[in-house]
């Protein structure tokens, strides 16, 4: 009895620890904070940089949806455009044709459609290894394109022409500015971050990173390995399909280069320059990456992608730890004074 | 978890530096000029850049009182890029012309904004019939593949071409030229025994020229856009449909003057209607064909003289309403315009706001030591035949 009893409460000190420790996982720091409101700040202090801020939140929601795989469930992918794509043709598709025609509503099937598609093709990605997972994921991305290029429906080469989207929710129609296109991308970026933010923070994100280290044992303690990396695949995957969702809505044109390896490889190399496994490297790794590729661009229009490449080979040489570690000190005056300020808050509470 | 916190602050700086914008000039005329400078379509972009840079070295860069600025712009061809940049140079940059578009997908998706914005676009390239249709702001200075197919179709006929494989590039223009080709051809009692098709990115001919070759044609009708015709004439060689005896056909741009020169001796013969030749014998291209080799160090293409006629029309549009950028008093300036270029005379279809020009029939031969299309037929001042008669 007295044995049961101590074990009893043994397990629910250990509950209560683990609920602890994602607790504090899941405190917002300042920087964060910062971060979202420098976000809503740049709405009225770059009026006319909306279009490809616009761009950039959603190549962030992009690089979002493959930092849920890569970054907590360690599965690389080379093809995850074919889920951008997918969603993008589906906004398209609903609006030409006037199936839905409210964005919001529209943006949501089109999610759904995707979250299907990943659905059905993460069972192709349970098998094998990392480098047949970059094959598989790969060839779907390929197969879509292909299937696009074919159908009539999809204009092929051309892309789909003639979309015209409703105003938001009724009200609010898209101006050639971006001005409503920024908000409403910015709004939709932040309402999927903070989901995805629960997710992380949540016992399954947890239990995503315990399979992510080492899938056996994960096994052996009892998590289902497939079912968590196909829920997860899925999610990630619906991500995608709205980031692609979100570009056709905002441009009122979807092309074959929604598809394109290129995209795949670019949202990874953004992941990589933002760091994976904190959901803010895909954002930060948009910024960059975009504000760089433009800033590159207008300089020298015809050589541009060979700085590119130049400043992504200087970045991983030099490793973004090293870049990062001359911050340090500041990093922790600000991580002090946070607990501080959160100690002081439960004290008074 | 902080530490990486810390990236996110750098990267607000960088975002702030980044994005503050230059001061706008005013007393200006700006000419955004959104061209693919990387990529697969990237021989386009350096045609129409040079051509540009020369049109502006003779002609100054000042007309009606006002100075004009060329704002050139990269989209490697991709779609959602034009239609970004033109957005951002319509909206921030305040242009009172978007020109350039080097491949019909390309020029479709800034059609809507041309409309919106009432700004002229002046298409350079692209060569969809259609692409006029999208806006009343569009004129354009390069050709069409129909205006080229259709005379092809109808040398072919005169010349005892009775059998012919069709191959083209699987989008607009792909399926304009086929049309216009095919319905003309088959009108007359003639056959195609095959219509193929290729992919538009990073084509393989081989697989496609089997077939062609098993279908034993009298001539084999090719569009492939321009720069990817070195990859198909070296193929077609390969499989030996030259010494078979298949006659190269089709419109100019698979012997496209940039890369006739490294195309070998095997093209000596392929012949293609088109509306520009280096070779064609006006004095006036002459000049301009050397000037344009002094500049730039290679030969001018077709696309060239796109993208100089272009801003020849901007140029005049501009003097006519004497500098005013009011886009329906420029589109009222550009219909009906006539001059002399490089190619010959041609002139915009007050209509449909396409070009009319003579349209030649070529064929490869070896001049002075070095590969040209040399013009031997001329059909003069045709109408875009793609369009639908109203």
């Amino acid at each position: 009895m007295m044995a049961a009893e101590e074990s009893g409460d043994a397990s629910r000190t250990l509950v209560a620890q683990a609920n602890a420790a994602l607790a504090a996982r899941a405190r917002w720091s300042p920087l964060e904070i910062a971060f979202w409101l420098a976000a809503a700040a740049s709405i009225f202090l770059f009026p006319t940089k909306h279009l490809i801020l616009t761009e950039i939140a959603i190549l962030g929601l992009f690089a979002l949806s493959l930092d849920l795989l890569l970054g907590y469930a360690g599965i690389v992918s080379l093809g995850h455009a074919a889920f951008f794509g997918f969603g993008a043709y589906a906004a398209g598709l609903l609006a030409k044709y006037h199936v839905v025609n409210e964005p919001v509503l529209a943006l949501l099937a089109s999610g759904i459609a995707t979250m299907l598609l990943g659905f059905v093709t993460s069972f192709l990605v349970l098998r094998g290894s990392d480098l047949t997972r970059l094959m598989v994921t790969l060839g779907v991305a390929l197969v879509l394109r292909e299937i696009a290029n074919r159908l009539e429906i999809t204009g092929g080469a051309d892309g789909l022409q003639g979309i015209v989207m409703d105003p938001i929710l009724g009200r609010f129609s898209f101006d050639i500015y971006g001005h409503v296109a920024y908000v409403y991308s910015l709004i939709m970026l932040f309402a999927l971050f903070l989901v995805a933010r629960r997710i992380v923070n949540s016992p399954f994100g947890l239990s995503l990173r315990s399979l992510k280290g080492n899938p056996l044992r994960a096994a052996a303690i009892g998590i289902h390995v497939n079912g968590r990396l196909v829920a997860i695949y899925t999610i990630a995957a619906g991500y995608a399909g709205i980031a692609g969702a979100l570009l056709t809505q905002t441009t009122q044109f979807a092309s074959l280069s929604v598809l394109d390896f290129e995209r795949s490889a670019d949202v990874l190399l953004i992941l990589i320059i933002g760091g994976t496994g904190y959901l803010y490297g895909g954002l930060i790794g948009a910024v960059l990456f975009k504000l760089m590729q433009d800033w590159l661009a207008n300089l020298t229009p015809q050589y541009w992608q060979f700085w590119i490449g130049l400043i992504l080979v200087i970045i991983v040489l030099v490793g973004r730890d090293r870049i990062t570690r001359t911050t340090d000190p500041i990093r922790a005056l600000v991580q002090r004074a946070t607990d501080r300020v959160w100690s002081g808050v439960r004290g008074s509470g | 978890m902080l530490r990486r916190q810390l990236v996110l602050g750098l990267a607000a700086g960088a975002a702030g530096a980044l994005l503050t914008s230059p001061a706008l000039a005013e007393d200006t005329i700006k000419i955004g000029l959104i061209i693919p400078m990387t990529g697969q379509q990237a021989s386009t972009g350096k045609q129409i850049e040079a051509a540009v840079k020369l049109y502006q070295a003779q002609h100054g860069t000042t007309v009606a009182g006002k100075k004009i600025e060329v704002i050139l712009k990269d989209d490697g061809a991709v779609p959602d890029n034009t239609k970004r940049i033109a957005q951002e140079l319509i909206v921030n940059d305040k242009v009172n012309f978007i020109a350039g578009f080097g491949i019909t997908p390309t020029a479709l998706a800034v059609a809507p904004l041309a409309t919106q914005a009432k700004i002229p676009e002046i298409v350079m390239a692209a060569g969809t019939s259609i692409i006029t249709e999208r806006s009343p702001y569009i004129a354009r200075t390069s050709f069409t593949l129909p205006q080229s197919s259709v005379i092809m179709a109808d040398w072919a006929l005169k010349n005892g071409i009775k059998k012919v494989v069709t191959l083209v590039s699987d989008y607009a223009p792909g399926a304009d030229a086929e049309k216009s080709f095919s319905d003309r051809i088959k009108a007359a009692g003639g056959e195609i025994v095959a219509a193929i098709r290729v992919p538009l990115a990073n084509p393989d001919f081989a697989p496609f020229l089997q077939r062609a070759a098993d279908a034993k044609p009298d001539a084999l009708f090719v569009f492939v856009p321009s720069g990817q015709g070195g990859t198909f004439v070296k193929q077609f060689v390969e499989r030996g449909l030259d010494k078979a005896g298949v006659k190269l056909i089709g419109p100019g741009d698979v012997t496209d003057d940039d890369l006739l020169p490294t195309m070998g001796d095997a093209i000596i013969g392929a012949v293609t209607a088109h509306m520009y030749s280096a070779s064609h014998p006006s004095q006036m291209n002459k000049d301009y064909v050397a000037a344009f080799e002094k500049a730039n160090g290679f030969r001018p293409n077709f696309m060239s003289v796109g993208g100089y006629d272009g801003m020849h029309l901007i140029y005049e549009a501009l003097k006519k309403t004497n500098g005013d950028t009011d886009g329906d008093k420029l589109m009222a300036a550009i219909k009906g315009m006539k001059w002399e270029s490089p190619r010959g005379p041609i002139s915009i279809d007050p209509d449909t706001r396409d070009i009319i020009q003579n349209i030649y029939i070529r064929k490869v031969e070896k001049v002075n030591g070095g590969l040209y299309n040399t013009e031997f037929q001329t059909f003069e001042n045709v109408k875009d035949p793609g369009k639908a008669p109203k």
